[in-house]
């Protein structure tokens, strides 16, 4: 007699650690193996899109920060460039050097959530612990240069804010830290931000092995990611994935090298390409693209070391004028004026604007008919893509492997949602 | 990277008369076709051995409703819906941009799902959004607004603040939708200026 087997439905979220944010899974289980997944996702949509719709360009590049919150600047970089390639404005030299430090500076910040995030979900408690105290290093950069840890606004149309600052802000004395310990901590904040950014490439790499000696080859690790969620080439591609999530299938496929923006083409770096198209192999990807980012940095902070000059292009009508120059000069306050109650029109046509994110392609589609404010604004989030695919990796795997799909998509629901 | 000229060449001669318009424009290249003719356009291009576009990078619909409206010249008067596909080509690295647009009655359009899988979300996404219909999508349901949303709200008659609120109410003791208390406001009006506004010898 057979006995009647039935397959249950399972709730995964909104409200659960390993969904990374606010995902809804839906489960049909058949005991513990998954048979479906339909993934609820829109419990962040902001409408970020059409709030762009509503101002003028500039004021919506604070939004682009808190699409991806963990990779700000380079969400910021695809739509400073898309307005940029509107407008058909040449950066300065000297800030395509500075987005392109802060844009890896970025990655390794997001590779480092993601490693520690990632390892939390699948069983390795302590690699969270040491990828938040090199991050903390990060954040101080991104605060000495912006005055935010996170959400910058630091890449402006036409250049970046302003010039990287002469001086690292410094731990104060407090009467819990001695003298020598406060010495200590502030031993690598005496010079430029530079300088903090160059120690930090020095002893960064020795921090990426340490993480590599916690985790490849764990025992625990590999259990949890060989040969789980494999994603073949031509999946990869069918399915829209870009970044490690294609390059851990086997596809040598990276923006900054095929179709180079800002300064890329000057730099050194490898791209890392994995074989088996597993959750181990897009791991090995993402930390070896670490390892490159921070040969990146140190290219990056030479040059900007011997180059001084300008950060912004010099066009009154996309460029705030100084405070002085302002309270001096007639034309300078019409100009800040103008600036501050319209912004400035951008020319009739459309544009689409890519970057290698972190995460993988993020596109910015811009549509203007001329206005002070984009027509259409289209955010293309690598993530939407990765997830839409969770159903077809997750089939025929444990329940607890769709935690660690989850984790090697690398999911934000900033830039999910939108 | 190959040549903008080589990749037009390429999608002309393989697509002859489909395409309505082609735009050369910053180095993109975007052609226009008609939407009754999208599937065999597509499955063409990805299947071509000069186009190879494996990847369908990203699917959005766009409303024309506002477009220009705050000048007269450049007023939109085609169809209000359109349709538009960012291709990509990993194998020859170069990118296309497939337009189509759809008329106020029935915005409906085939489903490009059997191509790429990826459109499925894509294409949810701008079912959802602007209200396009994608015949022979297999799961054509709303996406990211909530359950139950009322509306497309990207479509540009959708007010911002969108028509209903939510609050817990305490005595019905559940979570209840009102009409909105917010009054709309614009803080910086849309203008359009003319190519030259602003230059010094003007």
């Amino acid at each position: 007699m057979a006995t009647e087997i039935r397959n249950y439905t399972m709730n995964f979220g909104p409200q659960h650690p390993a969904a990374h944010g606010v995902l809804r899974l839906v489960m049909e289980m058949d005991g513990e193996v998954v048979e479906r997944i339909d993934p609820h996702i829109g419990l962040l949509h902001r409408a970020t899109e059409k709030l762009a719709e509503s101002k003028p360009f500039n004021q919506s590049i604070g939004y682009m920060d808190r699409l991806d919150y963990v990779s700000m600047m380079c969400n910021e970089h695809a739509y400073v460039m898309a307005i940029e390639k509107l407008l058909g404005v040449t950066v300065p030299i000297r800030a395509q050097y500075i987005r392109v430090m802060f844009d890896e500076i970025t990655r390794i910040l997001n590779h480092l959530l993601w490693l520690g995030a990632h390892g939390l979900d699948i069983g390795a408690m302590t690699v969270f612990l040491y990828c938040f105290r090199e991050r903390e290093d990060l954040m101080d950069c991104y605060e000495a240069a912006s005055g935010a840890r996170m959400h910058a606004t630091y890449y402006r149309p036409g250049g970046v804010y302003r010039d990287l600052p002469d001086t690292m802000p410094q731990y104060e004395p407090s009467k819990f830290r001695s003298k020598a310990k406060l010495a200590a901590i502030n031993a690598n904040r005496q010079g430029s931000m530079l300088d903090f950014i160059w120690a930090f490439t020095e002893r960064f790499p020795g921090c990426v092995d340490d993480y590599e000696t916690l985790l490849t080859d764990n025992r625990i690790w590999k259990q949890r990611t060989v040969d789980i969620a494999v994603v073949s080439p031509e999946m990869a591609l069918s399915r829209g994935f870009t970044g490690a999530m294609l390059r851990g299938s086997g596809i040598e496929w990276d923006l900054r090298r095929k179709q180079p923006y800002e300064v890329y083409d000057k730099m050194e770096f490898d791209i890392p390409v994995g074989t088996n198209g597993d959750c181990y192999d897009r791991y090995l990807c993402r930390v070896e693209e670490m390892r490159q980012s921070n040969r990146i940095i140190r290219q990056c902070v030479e040059w900007l070391r011997n180059n001084p000059g300008p950060v912004m292009v010099d066009d009154a009508k996309l460029i705030a004028p100084r405070r002085e120059t302002m309270k001096r000069d007639m034309e300078s306050l019409i100009h800040h004026f103008k600036l501050f109650t319209e912004g400035y029109c951008v020319k009739q046509g459309e544009v689409y604007a890519a970057v290698e994110a972190p995460k993988g392609e993020f596109g910015i589609y811009l549509i203007s008919d001329g206005a002070n404010k984009p027509y259409r604004l289209k955010i293309r989030a690598p993530g939407f893509a990765h997830l839409s695919a969770l159903d077809e990796m997750c089939r025929g795997h444990m329940l607890a492997d769709v935690v660690a799909v989850i984790g090697t998509q690398d999911i934000v629901f900033g830039e999910v949602d939108r | 990277m190959a040549s903008i000229a080589d990749l037009t060449r390429a999608v002309e001669n393989l697509l002859g008369s489909a395409i309505t318009q082609s735009v050369q424009s910053r180095g993109e290249l975007t052609v226009v076709v008609e939407a009754a003719a999208i599937s065999d356009v597509l499955c063409a291009l990805r299947d071509d051995a000069e186009t190879r576009f494996q990847q369908l990078i990203d699917l959005c619909g766009v409303d024309y409703l506002a477009y220009g409206k705050e000048d007269s010249a450049k007023t939109w008067h085609g169809d209000r819906y359109a349709v538009v596909y960012h291709l990509l080509s990993v194998e020859h690295n170069h990118r296309l941009r497939v337009k189509t647009f759809l008329n106020d009655e029935m915005p409906v359009i085939a489903s490009v799902t059997g191509i790429w899988p990826s459109a499925d979300w894509f294409e949810r996404e701008a079912f959802d959004l602007f209200g396009i219909m994608f015949d022979g999508h297999p799961d054509l349901r709303r996406i990211l607004t909530d359950y139950g949303f009322i509306g497309h709200p990207f479509r540009k008659d959708f007010p911002l603040s969108g028509y209903v609120e939510m609050r817990y109410d305490i005595e019905k003791g559940r979570v209840i939708y009102e009409p909105i208390t917010i009054e709309p406001r614009t803080l910086v009006p849309r203008v359009i200026r003319e190519d030259s506004f602003g230059d010094r010898d003007s």
